[in-house]
């Protein structure tokens, strides 16, 4: 028989435990509120007090050393060439890669290292590749401060999002497709080509995107390889010069982004140039969640559609 | 692009030529090996990309070293480069870099773990669904935009609870990289967590356990080395980010721990001779792959520490 005392205290110290739990289950909704509400604080400051900035001859002016006149032009167009030679060279060498680490590589040291590396990779800090840029491209292989060399470093920056990415694509394919296609007498070129790389094409779509998002919002390794701040001029279309060679001539053009555009606005001392920071911002903010947020709804989406 | 390859092979009759057919195969054959060899080498831009960062890092460092002698660069109390009087002491820019880091982790660790956890133990199913896409979404803002936000933003809104605190601190920087890095956290922790096999946790629940004492008790020690290498992965990028303490931190190296100072950091004194005109070559602007150098040995060391903890710690179920 337990004594009522015995009891009482078992009692107290259910009630204590609960309460713990309870206090808990709060202290996490609060610490998640406390991240949603920065995000909001964040964005709901900045479009305050940038939107009134954003009209049609925002995106079509160059900066300018009146605040009023300035606008984005040669930096959401650097951006867009920079994001284009980006995606060219991080698409096939990060899906090559994935398919290759997935699909060929026998398990051995070498497999090992690769792998080793690309987390290794995803963790060096971006600045650090913007301090590889700069040696490699900028100076030993004489492409200057120039798209081709910004793109580049972006591209090698978001090499490992692609092939973690793809990768995750390809091994959440059943083994009964790649055995099917076997059977059926083809290559492992045939297998990849023909069932492997369509079946992950949506789930690689996404990891590219999300890449891109993250490519789009970098500024210091864009910085280090020393872009200009102030660039009052596009350069020329991609693909339009006297061919051959004025058909690269862009590659070689100098240029600003986005987040640089908005950091020398933000460094400047006058309070006006915060305000097309501010708005800068919002455009930039704009187009990353907008970015990620077909991301995760093709995620969302594959995720229901699939059954195997 | 190659309908002759992935075409049926037709059905060849026997008496059909033989050796026709065999050429077909090894031509097949070299196709293949080219292709695989192709994607080999896509593979390997990855090991040459750390190659070259090495490279790179060393050769230029070394023209820096050549003149400035490591115990210099170690010891000295005070990094003038582009003065006159000239001193290259690192340890400046360290205690900038270990102060903003050591705020932002005090926000980032203890935050991203409660989160962590309610997300994992507490949350019903839908609140997840929406909770971590969101938490992606917060850590794939700009962080040029969250250095806006600390210099604009927080720095007035703490400067009216303590009037003392400089326009450019440390501490706003550090405060806003933390809600940066929070997702970092709590996505990896949450995954480590998850990955736990539930018999665990109904063992728990089975003794009377609450859902706290399960997750502190039982979840926790079982994820030990996913939550260890969540922590180490932020702490890298509390030591690497940039943008957010070069425009809100004010750029000035000075040897303290006070985050309610003014500072520089590694990674914003590269951004800042990367914004100035000095001469590639000169010692000056070589001090940037030499600090750029110091900064991945210290990543370095935390991804060899994370990838101990994880061989070490791992629990296999």
């Amino acid at each position: 028989m337990m004594k009522t005392q015995d009891i009482q205290a078992i009692r107290a110290l259910i009630t204590k435990s609960r309460r713990w739990d309870i206090f808990f289950g709060v202290l996490g909704i609060l610490a998640l509120m406390l991240c949603v509400l920065t995000f909001m604080t964040l964005f709901v400051d900045m479009a305050i007090r940038g939107l009134g900035r954003i009209d049609a001859a925002f995106f079509t002016s160059f900066p300018s050393r009146h605040p009023e006149q300035a606008g984005i032009l040669s930096a959401w167009v650097g951006s867009a060439l920079v994001m284009l030679v980006t995606g060219l060279a991080a698409v096939p060498l990060g899906v090559a890669a994935g398919v290759y680490l997935e699909e060929y590589a026998p398990k051995h040291w070498l497999t090992d290292l690769i792998e080793i590396n690309i987390t290794n990779l995803a963790a060096v800090p971006s600045i650090v590749y913007g301090l590889l840029a700069l040696g490699l491209f900028v100076y030993l292989f004489g492409f200057g401060q120039s798209i081709l060399s910004a793109g580049l470093t972006l591209a090698l920056l978001i090499l490992p999002v692609v092939i973690v990415a793809t990768r995750e694509a390809i091994r959440s394919i059943p083994l009964m497709i790649r055995e099917g296609s076997y059977a059926c007498g083809a290559t492992t070129w045939q297998t990849v080509s023909d069932h492997i790389l369509p079946y992950s094409s949506a789930g690689i779509l996404t990891g590219v995107i999300i890449g891109m998002a993250r490519a789009i919002g970098e500024t210091a390794p864009i910085i280090t390889i020393g872009a200009l701040t102030f660039i009052a001029f596009l350069p020329n279309a991609p693909f339009t010069g006297v061919p051959p060679a004025g058909l690269f001539d862009w590659l070689f053009a100098p240029f600003t982004v986005m987040p640089i555009q908005m950091f020398n606005w933000t460094s400047r001392p006058e309070a006006a140039f915060l305000i097309n920071a501010a708005a800068a911002g919002l455009v930039l903010v704009l187009m990353t969640l907008a970015m990620n947020g077909t991301a995760i709804w093709l995620r969302y989406r594959l995720r229901k559609n699939i059954t195997w | 692009m190659n309908a002759t390859v992935t075409a049926p092979p037709v059905p060849t009759p026997p008496t059909a030529n033989v050796s026709d057919r065999l050429r077909r195969r090894a031509s097949r054959h070299i196709k293949e090996r080219v292709i695989e060899a192709l994607l080999f080498g896509a593979a390997l831009v990855s090991v040459f990309t750390t190659a070259a960062i090495v490279y790179i890092l060393v050769k230029e460092s070394w023209i820096f070293f050549e003149a400035v002698p490591l115990s210099r660069f170690l010891f000295d109390t005070q990094w003038t480069p582009l003065f006159d009087d000239a001193h290259y002491g690192i340890m400046v820019l360290l205690s900038g870099t270990i102060t903003s880091s050591a705020v932002a982790l005090l926000v980032a660790i203890p935050l991203g773990t409660i989160i962590a956890i309610y997300l994992s133990e507490f949350a019903p199913f839908k609140v997840r669904e929406i909770a971590k896409p969101f938490l992606e979404l917060l850590g794939d803002v700009p962080t040029i935009v969250y250095g806006y936000f600390a210099l604009v933003f927080l720095t007035p809104l703490l400067q009216k609870i303590y009037p003392d605190l400089p326009g450019f601190n440390l501490l706003s920087a550090g405060l806003v990289m933390g809600v940066m890095i929070i997702p970092y956290v709590a996505s990896l922790s949450e995954d480590a967590m998850r990955a736990v096999p539930m018999a665990l946790r109904e063992g728990s629940y089975a003794m009377g356990a609450t859902r706290l004492q399960t997750a502190l008790r039982v979840v926790m020690p079982a994820a030990a080395s996913g939550i260890g290498a969540a922590y180490i992965l932020g702490i890298s990028r509390a030591v690497g980010e940039t943008m957010i303490v070069a425009v809100a931190a004010g750029m000035q190296p000075s040897l303290n721990f006070n985050p309610a100072e003014p500072g520089a950091t590694i990674t914003s004194y590269i951004v800042q001779v990367a914004l100035g005109d000095l001469p590639h070559g000169s010692i000056g602007y070589q001090t940037i792959f030499a600090a750029g150098l110091t900064l991945m040995l210290m990543t370095l060391l935390f991804n060899l520490l994370g990838l101990w903890l994880r061989k070490r710690y791992r629990e296999v179920y």
